[in-house]
């Protein structure tokens, strides 16, 4: 299954894309060279670095306590893969994390890009008084640690009685100072004023700007905003391990630590709950990592 | 000045726009309804604007603002975990506790070395990654997305593998340095051994996702740039060195930044590679960060007031390595 992984997948997803971007692409990157053996070399041992902790997460998983107290440590899936799934399943009650950690993640990455989209259309075309003096507080709040608003934070979850409840993790997590930004950068290059103008001309107010010509024009960053930001509340670690129980509504992360606790724990039960809540994740990025990796660099050039 | 430039140009446009009537005679109703409308519409232009920008700021006060804030106030105060509504004020003592306390100092340390070890060569790794990625290849797409699975895995999922990886009697990588007759190295309890176990888990989580950054700045350098360093008889080092490297600078910059930041928040991954699951960051707190140790000031001995003294120095901290950066990038622009 190992070689299953790395190899096979490279020939098939990216042949048809890469034919036709090539002339471009090379027009502008900086390597017209090809890349010699050495290069590939250096790349295999990278994915091989990249990808064997998750595949032996999945290896461990599959064995049991005694195996994995042996040396040399398991190489080869053992037969309690599916076993120990369902026990990890159960125990660390991981349909409902994940339930719970979709929810927060979803509510949280639709209100993040909506106002994301909104107000950094606001900061790229608008003019307004104090625009710049109130976007330096946008990008001054992305140095702010997390851990800064975590006391008083957890004092509001206290004072409100919202401690174990899901809306305790979904509130804070919908400040994105970085998605204003992100969207700001996007729109600045991806929108011209000449169709706000038009649209202005014809008598569109500007909410309807909004509507029919910003979220339009904005949809491929929105689509990247929303996932990076799925993917950052779902790994989110601290504020959730803080506010919530395992008891009350985990989140996954919240759950899958808590399996690691005990005096005797079974650590290929903790490798198969950290298999299940790494999966629904790996499973997008499988399926969009592509446009996943163009938006990250897009955003990238620009900021 | 620009909003009165706003206010006052639309009207023109507006009055062409589609509640003209045809002809030259304008009724004194059609007259009024344009009226009307410019109103609107100035108003519309003037505080649409602020709307837009409202929810995130609305948020923002509510989650960024006011605990940044009432932090600092609660830091000048006696707070319990158990009472957390009541404050009594002490002024300056949880800082001079804190600064009193040994621990604090090993944190920051800690803190500081795990960060160095992490960030310098998860970049440089990254920069050379990126470096391969610019040449024409088989699959760069494929790679790319690889690159990005760490990145998708979660902190929890991660530290837990390398804690079984890390292991000192059955673990996989002890088990290689064996075998290779380097002996085993006690992961969990050795000093300088812990700090890098755990500085591997963040690089392994970010070297793809840095790469990737890295890459895009490289492509944005325009190809007549090495055309004529070849010219003029440059290597392909030399190019990387004169060309590639000066054009990378702010990306270089935004990188360094984002880790500093990253790595002086750190807490789940030492929290979780710690073999008795506390807060201590191992027996001898050999990596115990500053983030850990805030967590264990305010939720282990329950002195938040004290945790968040421990939060405004880590702010204060990352404030002065923001200015620091900005004086760098000023120098870095007016040198080149």
């Amino acid at each position: 299954m190992t070689t299953t992984l790395t190899k096979p997948p490279a020939e098939p997803v990216p042949e048809p894309d890469r034919r036709r971007r090539r002339g471009s692409k090379a027009s502008r990157a900086g390597g017209q060279l090809h890349a010699g053996p050495i290069a590939y070399i250096i790349l295999a041992v990278f994915t091989l670095g990249s990808l064997f902790p998750l595949v032996w997460t999945a290896i461990a998983a599959s064995r049991d306590n005694q195996r994995l107290a042996q040396t040399p440590p398991p190489l080869w899936f053992g037969s309690n893969l599916f076993d120990k799934l369902e026990i990890a399943w159960n125990d660390a009650n991981l349909g409902e994390a994940i339930l719970n950690t979709t929810i927060v993640a979803g509510i949280s990455s639709a209100t993040v890009v909506f106002m994301a989209t909104v107000a950094g259309f606001a900061f790229a075309k608008l003019k307004f008084r104090g625009r710049n003096a109130l976007m330096l507080i946008v990008v001054g709040t992305m140095m702010v640690p997390p851990q800064l608003s975590v006391i008083p934070l957890y004092m509001m979850v206290a004072k409100l009685d919202w401690s174990d409840q899901l809306q305790a993790v979904i509130f804070p997590s919908l400040v994105s100072a970085f998605g204003v930004f992100f969207m700001r950068q996007y729109l600045l290059q991806a929108l011209p004023d000449e169709i706000i103008e038009a649209a202005r001309v014809d008598g569109a107010s500007s909410w309807r700007v909004i509507w029919h010509v910003v979220f339009p024009t904005a949809r491929p960053a929105m689509a990247v905003l929303g996932m990076l930001t799925f993917v950052q509340v779902w790994n989110d670690f601290l504020w959730p391990f803080l506010v919530l129980t395992q008891n009350g509504n985990p989140t996954v992360q919240v759950a899958v630590a808590g399996l690691g606790r005990g005096f005797t724990p079974d650590q290929a039960l903790i490798m198969a709950g950290a298999l299940l809540g790494t999966l629904p994740l790996l499973l997008v990025f499988a399926i969009f990592g592509k446009q996943i990796v163009g938006g990250i660099m897009q955003g990238a050039v620009k900021g | 000045m620009t909003t009165r430039h706003d206010t006052a140009a639309p009207p023109a446009k507006g009055g062409a726009a589609p509640g003209r009537p045809p002809g030259d005679a304008v009724s004194p109703e059609a007259a009024r309804k344009r009226a009307r409308l410019s109103r609107r519409w100035q108003r519309d232009m003037r505080w649409s604007p602020y709307a837009f920008v409202a929810p995130f700021f609305v948020f923002f006060a509510a989650f960024g603002l006011f605990p940044l804030i009432y932090t600092g106030w609660a830091s000048l105060h006696t707070v319990e975990l158990t009472a957390p509504t009541d404050m009594a004020w002490t002024g300056l003592d949880n800082y001079t506790r804190i600064f009193d306390d040994d621990f604090f100092w090993n944190a920051a340390k800690n803190t500081l070395t795990i960060g160095i070890i992490s960030t310098v060569p998860q970049l440089m790794m990254a920069m050379g990654l990126a470096h391969i990625l610019n040449y024409k290849l088989r699959g760069s797409t494929f790679y790319r997305v690889i690159m990005l699975a760490p990145y998708a895995t979660s902190i929890a999922a991660a530290a837990l593998v390398f804690v079984l990886l890390f292991g000192r009697d059955y673990g996989m990588i002890n088990w290689v340095l064996d075998s290779v007759g380097l002996g085993k190295v006690d992961w969990q309890n050795d000093k300088w051994a812990s700090q890098f176990a755990v500085s591997s888990i963040v690089i392994w989580r970010w070297t793809g996702y840095n790469a990737l950054i890295y890459l895009a700045a490289m492509q944005a350098i325009p190809q007549d740039l090495y055309e004529s360093a070849a010219l003029d008889g440059a290597s392909r080092w030399r190019q990387f060195l004169h060309v590639t490297l000066p054009a990378l600078r702010p990306t270089i910059l935004f990188t360094v930044v984002v880790s500093t930041i990253g790595a002086s928040q750190l807490f789940g991954e030492p929290l979780l590679f710690d073999a008795n699951k506390g807060a201590s960051g191992g027996s001898q707190h050999q990596f115990q960060t500053l983030g850990l140790y805030l967590y264990e000031q305010g939720w282990v001995n329950q002195h938040l007031g004290r945790a968040s003294a421990i939060a405004w120095t880590m702010f204060l901290i990352l404030i002065v390595i923001g200015l620091v950066n900005y004086v760098i990038s000023r120098r870095l622009r007016a040198s080149s």
